[in-house]
């Protein structure tokens, strides 16, 4: 099983992997929140540590994952990605929290 | 015809500043990576278009870049800094154990003889290399490992390893500094490491004399004189002749003691520079004016450099790597504050002008002489 998974990036992390707002990556098997950021690392290698640690693979306290007006931030990274996610209608949306000067 | 470039992180951004060697018509370009923390760019002796640079965010970590141009353009590379082993704990600031965590790139320091070599001083303190241009870092553990380490304990602005001095007479011998954990030694090429306190007197920690604690703030060398080491420590100005194995207090009539930066002349060793803060805990001039010290004696008697600088109203900060030197005939001497001012002496000290007046707070300043 393939599919096709938007993922919205943060501003700097466009500008750090040269895209725009959004990107597309290819999903084998099942759609999972680790699968698309393996999938996001394997083709933007400069993104690797910037949204999760690249040993531990936390995600960085920092950012959160949006998908469908949810925060899957907290979620297992095994859980299936939202229907409308692995169908292309909505991004998987990496964000930065708002905070600091 | 020579000229200088001058790499300015800060803390919104890099900044490229050059000008030929009469050092009066700048050319500003950047900012390189804006918005982000650049705590340090340096370029390689071997090849001054080889330059390095340390990218952090709060948010998205640490990034490391390089430039084969000087500067014009860049490429994000390896920025996979894993502790040797089990990491262990140091100390946290409660004197409790705390596992070691890496957190950002402080000083980079290309080697004196191959650019692809490069060595990173990092937070949580510990000493990384690559020798394949940033491709790849291995720690150096031998630093964390030769038996203080669990001691070592944060200073305010956390554990890094802010200095990294590069003996040019012996390839072996490398000092390195830690807040707050002291100053250190490899004879060895970084195997083995050894404390170099001695003489270091800290009425803040719990035994003033003791091996490791001291918060030193930075240490700069002369490179005909690999063995005499100059220290800016949290209070007291610090000399060594002897490659760190005792310290003498060279601080004489400086106003206040306190400081960050320190830099010594490029063609006279016993001129040096500091920047006299009033305290430690207001990280400002004294009487808001902007002094730059200069010692012609190795120390002890010192001189208020004011031609230039702002003499009333000032309260920033002059940061522990936002000091540099040129080695043209007439040194030139660079700092940048943290109210975004980088200010240029193209006469050894006697005036100064600034170069840009308002950039975001300056971290880190180095200079390029290109000839």
């Amino acid at each position: 099983m393939t599919s096709t998974v938007r993922i919205e990036l943060p501003a700097h992390l466009r500008t750090l992997a040269s895209v725009g707002r959004e990107v597309v990556v290819e999903l084998e098997g099942t759609a999972t929140l680790r699968a698309a950021i393996d999938a996001l690392e394997v083709r933007y290698p400069m993104l690797r540590g910037t949204i999760r640690d690249q040993v531990t693979h936390q995600r960085r306290p920092f950012l959160r994952f949006f998908a469908c007006q949810e925060d899957l931030s907290h979620d297992s990274p095994e859980t299936p990605l939202p229907d409308a996610i692995v169908q292309g209608k909505e991004p998987l949306i990496v964000l930065g929290a708002i905070a600091g000067g | 015809m020579s000229s200088v470039r001058v790499l300015v992180g800060t803390k919104k951004g890099a900044f490229v500043l050059t000008a030929d060697g009469k050092r009066k018509n700048w050319d500003v370009s950047g900012p390189h990576f804006g918005g982000w923390e650049m705590y340090h760019l340096k370029g390689s002796p071997v090849d001054p278009n080889r330059v390095y640079a340390s990218q952090t965010s709060g948010w998205f970590g640490q990034l490391i870049q390089r430039s084969n141009d000087g500067g014009k353009t860049w490429e994000p590379m390896n920025n996979k800094f894993v502790y040797d082993g089990i990491p262990g704990t140091h100390q946290w600031y409660d004197g409790t154990p705390h596992p070691w965590e890496f957190k950002r790139v402080w000083h980079l320091e290309p080697s004196l003889t191959d650019p692809d070599t490069v060595y990173a001083g990092v937070e949580d303190g510990a000493l990384f290399r690559s020798t394949d241009g940033a491709q790849s870092w291995q720690e150096m553990s031998g630093l964390r490992k030769h038996g203080t380490g669990p001691r070592w304990q944060p200073g305010a602005g956390g554990l890094c390893l802010h200095t990294i001095l590069l003996d040019p007479e012996n390839p072996n011998r490398i000092y390195i500094a830690i807040s707050a954990a002291g100053a250190f030694r490899t004879d060895d090429g970084g195997e083995t490491w050894k404390p170099i306190n001695r003489g270091l007197h800290s009425q803040y920690i719990p035994d003033p004399n003791a091996e490791v604690g001291h918060c030193v703030h930075h240490i700069a060398m002369h490179p005909s004189r690999p063995n005499v080491l100059f220290m800016q420590k949290h209070w007291d100005v610090m000399r060594s002749d002897n490659g760190g194995d005792t310290w003498q207090e060279v601080s004489g009539n400086l106003p206040t003691d306190f400081g960050f930066a320190i830099d010594v002349h490029a063609h006279e060793p016993e001129t040096l520079y500091v920047v006299p803060i009033k305290s430690d805990s207001e990280h400002y001039p004294i009487d808001g004016k902007l002094q730059v010290h200069r010692s012609r004696s190795g120390g002890n008697e010192w001189e208020a450099m004011t031609k230039g600088l702002p003499q009333q109203n000032c309260y920033v900060n002059v940061l522990r790597d936002a000091m540099s030197v040129d080695s043209l005939d007439d040194c030139g001497v660079y700092f940048g504050t943290t109210g975004g001012q980088v200010y240029c002496s193209a006469d050894a000290g006697d005036s100064w002008n600034p170069i840009v007046r308002d950039l975001p707070a300056v971290l880190s300043v180095e200079v390029q002489t290109l000839r």
